[in-house]
């Protein structure tokens, strides 16, 4: 099924997600990667205030290319998902609604999306430059000595995506995978 | 004996570097564009003809394929008669990889040390691997390797008596284990014999060869067709969503090996396999 789903997004939307699903975000998301969950991760574990509101927001793991001159941003396509595992159970009880990437999860990262009613979508892997013209804007907010890697929050719009993982723990990859092979 | 100056190489790295994150070869762009005719899955043929589309805008709007525009990977055979003047040949490429990926627009991808873990923001050191060959040229190849499907490459030390069944088995594990997170279609680079090192440098030169040079060994050429076969039996697909495209080409090197050894290494390389090549 085609659905356009605009942020922030609230359970009422995860709900009505079903893996397979293929959407188009539209509206402000946060990018953050490797090095930026880290650093959130520790700013946690001191006590500290994360520094991007996380309640019903959505995650993209991402470091683009530099931008041209004009141009809010580079290529910008997804980044594997599974770096992001130790860190986003976390997030998720924290109020992370949805997160863009590609590539397996963990059990504990499907479960905390079940327990939190949210959402794992995957955007094509490698398809950065295709993917860089649904983002109008781009905006460092922190973290900016991370280069590729600081947190950004980025204005998209028809962002195409796919859900992969579903609230109620539906996980395509496995399914598709068994509808087409033949070995 | 041939006179080669280092700002001569350094000049030709640089645009190596951007020239093959800007533009796929011919052979990765016809087997791309072939697949979407074969796929069964509908939706992984709308994935590929997103991949399509995707390298059209790179071309034309100069915005690389991919953001991971790698850590960047030279093979490099210099001619014993080739003299380099102007100082040492891989101060030389590097010096081409700073400027290329800082006036290409091309992200920075490496840190300084694997722990520590500081941005060198020009992306140097490159990796560079030397060949002396006969001869009074200069070769270089370079192939910017992203990590996501770096990560998902695998070394096997098989004992003899696995055989070529046991080849088979490492192979599908590799693939198998690597699905969505490689970015499917993959091309597999897959190196057999030598030593534990020499297995892994084959398998990474494999993917840097073109589709259509075969190898000339009957029983080598016979498994990379076997193994394309099977690996798109898999089911995994074009982003791992489902679909009978899961490798565009399986590529394979052999070398001599021990008596007690079957060294097996498998290099993954997503749908964006770049590489380029100039002869100075």
């Amino acid at each position: 099924m085609e659905q356009r789903i605009t942020t922030p997004i609230t359970s009422e939307v995860t709900s009505n997600l079903s893996a397979g699903d293929y959407c188009y975000i539209t509206g402000y998301i946060y990018v953050a990667r490797d090095a930026a969950h880290k650093r959130m991760d520790e700013a946690l574990n001191k006590g500290e205030e994360l520094p991007i509101p996380i309640e019903n927001e959505t995650i993209y793991y991402m470091g683009p290319s530099p931008a041209r001159e004009g141009r809010p941003i580079g290529s910008a396509g997804p980044t594997t998902a599974s770096r992001m595992d130790k860190y986003a159970p976390r997030l998720l009880d924290l109020g992370l609604k949805a997160m863009i990437g590609k590539g397996k999860r963990t059990k504990e990262v499907i479960d905390a999306v079940v327990r939190n009613n949210a959402v794992y979508f995957a955007a094509v892997g490698g398809a950065g430059a295709l993917l860089s013209k649904c983002i109008k804007s781009s905006e460092v907010i922190c973290y900016d000595d991370l280069g590729a890697e600081a947190i950004r929050k980025l204005y998209v719009e028809d962002f195409p995506v796919i859900v992969v993982v579903d609230s109620r723990g539906n996980n395509l990859y496995e399914t598709a995978i068994k509808e087409f092979a033949s070995l | 004996m041939k006179i080669i100056n280092t700002t001569t190489i350094s000049d030709n790295v640089k645009d190596m570097c951007i020239e093959a994150n800007y533009y796929l070869s011919t052979d990765m762009n016809s087997a791309l564009k072939n697949a979407i005719n074969t796929e069964k899955s509908e939706l992984g043929k709308k994935i590929l003809n997103q991949l399509q589309e995707n390298l059209d805008i790179a071309d034309k709007e100069m915005i690389p394929i991919c953001q991971d525009t790698g850590m960047a990977v030279f093979f490099v055979e210099l001619g014993q008669d080739v003299h380099i003047e102007g100082g040492s040949l891989t101060d030389a490429i590097n010096e081409g990889v700073r400027r290329g990926y800082t006036d290409g627009y091309l992200r920075k991808s490496v840190v300084g040390d694997p722990i520590e873990r500081v941005n060198t923001k020009d992306n140097t050191p490159a990796v560079i691997h030397y060949d002396i060959v006969p001869g009074d040229e200069l070769k270089i190849t370079i192939a910017p390797k992203g990590f996501g499907s770096e990560n998902m490459s695998r070394i096997f030390m098989l004992k003899p008596a696995d055989g070529i069944e046991g080849v088979k088995d490492a192979i599908l594990t590799a693939v198998k284990d690597a699905g969505p997170n490689a970015c499917p279609p993959m091309v597999v680079g897959v190196g057999i014999g030598g030593t534990f090192e020499k297995s892994a440098l084959m398998a990474k030169k494999a993917l840097t060869r073109e589709f259509s040079e075969r190898p000339t060994i009957p029983w080598v050429k016979d498994l990379e067709d076997e193994m394309l076969e099977k690996i798109n039996k898999l089911g995994i697909g074009p982003g791992g969503l489902g679909g009978t495209t899961t490798a565009l080409a399986v590529n394979i090197n052999t070398y001599a090996t021990h008596i007690a050894g079957l060294p097996v290494a498998i290099n993954i390389c997503c749908h964006v396999n770049r590489h380029t090549t100039r002869v100075m």
